[in-house]
């Protein structure tokens, strides 16, 4: 066993017990008006100790440990599979599609109201993470103030009801909109950056649109932020048990049906869905057409694309704009869904969050972003019992992914035939 | 078609053209030889605009381009084949050739396209292929069927020969003949003196920044001092 071995292996030990013992060996323990620290229980103690013996032996006998698993190639079955037939892949690919859209269609009439509400916010972040997926994953700019965008869509909305009490339904295209001026407007000053620059001022135009917000306390109620955003109406007809706005008319008693909280909740998913799958398709066609290409093309090589004409920032404010534009339309759908906003619901951890699911999904794969979304916003209620270890999880299973699949879930393919090499 | 006047380019403080005047006119093929680092790519990247010359004048087609942005220079007539290849290696053969035509209607596209399979029958039948997996000498072609896409008045080429076998280089340097036969107006970098200079109308020899001859290219290839430093004595 060589020296370097241990002396690698008692630091990692350290480390572990550096960062595991402040944390898991230490209580808050209130007594009256004083707070006292408290050493833990001696099996956590022992637990922690536990662990960096662990961490100790893995380290020294790294090298053996990890040599007899490779001889394992059962482990990880997927490891040598050849790339699937392209013809087969797309076959695959739209059958499972279909499956996901009649599944889609089918749920909220079978499952519970929460679920349902669920499903809506899992189409929210679908719709955002296809967006976001446009900026980063095919334009290649790291946003991390995505966020702002979401929050303008959103804010709108609120605003746009509470002032001038217009509906949902044209507040949609203005929230949009809006959210792609916002785009146009701070992109044009950042675009000229590139790489970490750009990311670091995308996260400060983040958090100053959040700030703005919390502090703007006339116009938005800062903190306390907007409540009383109206539900979507289905052809002036509302879901409320009673009608609020003059010359609408009520669901229930037009269809001559019991009142149900549960229609409106059915009413939202499905809006969020068809909005979702409008999503989808833009993007995807977007991507087929010149500027989409025009998108990857600046990415691979910027001094190629500018070699032909193309315009570095006409061509990033593009994307910029368009991931903007589908921000707003989710921003919208959730005030609405939501009934209340406040700028809590718009801080970097949301950003992160949807960067996430992106580099999760693939960078550029639409399959692999609306399942990646699904698995996101889905774990977490899944664990609840785990509450306080959520974010560990989250981590954790972030780290594993990189480690196991780098390129994401499911990696961008692009329709091509493979010749064979003739040489 | 393209006159550089007394033209100066920094990068930053340091200056890598110390005025230097080229002319290329209408139909010639002209090449600009010269030794690692002597400034060649610095030229042909301050006609695209991209660093701009710091004084002179660069002219294309009798307008003053020494100010305009690389975008609108490169919507104007001409086509640069960039050193090292530079194709979009995600992309498939086809979808580089579209970015080449992108400023270009639909029916415009699919002409020049079938006439780039026509000179490359190679690419035709990678169509599909990501241009990544292509070997050197098919990224070359395709570097220069992109270039074509645009349907240039004049191309620029950055050392086509780079990295490739005497068989591939022999091919490329005919279409650069064919170029010329249909029109366009060439302006050649090469280190493969020999051939940059058989195959030109005239040719300059630029050293660290300074143009030091100017000739016919059979003279410049008769030149002692040329066959001394650049054609291995
Ligand atoms: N982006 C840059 N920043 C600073 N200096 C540069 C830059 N590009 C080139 N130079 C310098 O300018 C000079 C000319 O370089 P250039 O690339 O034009 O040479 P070249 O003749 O094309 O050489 P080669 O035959 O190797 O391609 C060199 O001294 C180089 O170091
Ligand atoms: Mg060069």
């Amino acid at each position: 066993m060589a020296a370097h071995n241990l002396k690698h292996a008692l630091f990692c030990a350290i480390v572990t017990l550096i960062i595991s013992y402040p944390i898991l060996g230490f209580n808050l323990a209130s007594e009256g008006i004083d707070v006292t620290l408290e050493g833990a229980k001696t099996s956590t103690v022992l637990g922690v100790l536990l662990a960096a013996l662990i961490v100790f032996l893995f380290q020294l006998y790294r090298d053996n440990i990890m040599g007899s698993l490779r001889q394992l190639p059962a482990v990880n079955p997927l490891a040598n599979r050849k790339p699937m037939e392209q013809s087969k892949r797309l076959k695959l690919e739209s059958t499972l599609l279909t499956l996901m859209i009649i599944g889609a269609l089918i749920w909220p009439f079978i499952a519970s109201r929460g679920a349902v509400d669920l499903a809506t916010l899992v189409l929210i972040y679908i719709m955002l993470a296809l967006g976001l997926n446009v900026v980063v994953g095919l334009a290649g700019l790291l946003d991390l103030g995505y966020v702002a965008f979401y929050a303008v869509g959103a804010y709108s909305f609120a605003l746009l009801s509470q002032y001038f009490g217009i509906s949902f339904w044209f507040a949609l295209p203005i929230g949009a909109l809006l959210a792609a001026l916002f785009g146009l407007v701070l992109g044009f000053p950042v675009l000229r950056l590139r790489g970490d620059y750009l990311a670091i001022v995308t996260l400060g135009f983040g958090e100053i649109i959040r700030i703005l917000l919390n502090n703007m306390t006339s116009l938005t109620g800062g903190p306390n932020g907007i409540g009383g955003i109206p539900d979507p109406t289905l052809f002036g007809m509302e879901f409320g048990r009673r009608v609020k706005e003059e010359g609408n008319t009520s669901f229930h008693e037009t269809f001559g049906i019991a009142y149900s909280g549960e229609h409106k909740v059915i009413f939202l998913y499905l809006i969020a869905l068809v909005l979702a799958v409008i999503t989808a398709i833009a993007i995807r066609r977007l991507m087929r057409m010149p500027v989409g290409r025009a998108w990857e093309a600046l990415r691979e090589d910027e001094i190629a694309a500018k070699s032909l004409g193309l315009s570095r920032t006409a061509v990033k404010l593009s994307a910029f704009t368009i991931g903007a534009f589908f921000a707003g339309f989710a921003g919208t759908v959730f005030a609405s869904k939501q009934g209340f906003i406040s700028p809590e619901s718009f801080v970097f951890l949301e950003s992160a969050i949807i960067l996430a699911i992106v580099v999760l999904g693939g960078m550029g794969s639409q399959m692999g972003v609306i399942l990646a979304a699904i698995a996101v916003t889905i774990l977490p209620e899944l664990a609840r019992e785990f509450s306080e270890y959520r974010m560990a999880i989250f981590g954790a299973a972030m780290v594993l992914m990189m480690v196991w699949r780098p390129q994401g879930l499911m990696p961008m393919r692009r329709i091509h035939i493979e010749l064979k090499r003739q040489e | 078609m393209l006159v550089l006047e007394d033209v100066h380019t920094h990068y930053g403080k340091i200056e890598a053209l110390h005025g230097v005047s080229v002319e290329v006119k209408k139909g010639e093929i002209v090449s600009l030889i010269g030794a690692n680092g002597a400034g060649k790519t610095t030229l042909l990247m301050t006609v695209c605009g991209n660093p701009q010359a710091t004084s002179g004048r660069v002219i294309l087609q009798g307008r003053d381009i020494t100010r305009d942005m690389t975008s609108n220079i490169m919507r104007s007539g001409i086509a640069i084949v960039p050193e090292g290849r530079r194709v979009f290696s995600g992309l498939t053969v086809e979808e580089n050739l579209h970015m080449g035509g992108f400023f270009n209607t639909k029916s415009e596209i699919r002409k020049s396209q079938e006439h780039v399979y026509e000179l490359f029958p190679r690419l035709k039948e990678r169509e599909h292929q990501r241009a990544g997996t292509m070997s050197g000498g098919e990224q070359q072609m395709l570097a220069i069927g992109r270039a074509l896409m645009s349907r240039p008045n004049m191309i620029i080429l950055d050392e086509p020969s780079l990295g490739l076998a005497p068989l591939v280089i022999k091919q490329i340097f005919e279409i650069i003949g064919k170029l010329r036969e249909e029109g366009i107006t060439v302006f050649l970098v090469e280190q493969n003196a020999h051939q940059a200079l058989n195959l030109a109308d005239r040719g300059y020899v630029l050293e660290t920044g300074r143009i030091r001859l100017h000739d016919t290219g059979k003279n410049l290839l008769a030149n002692p001092d040329v066959q001394n430093a650049y054609l291995g004595g």
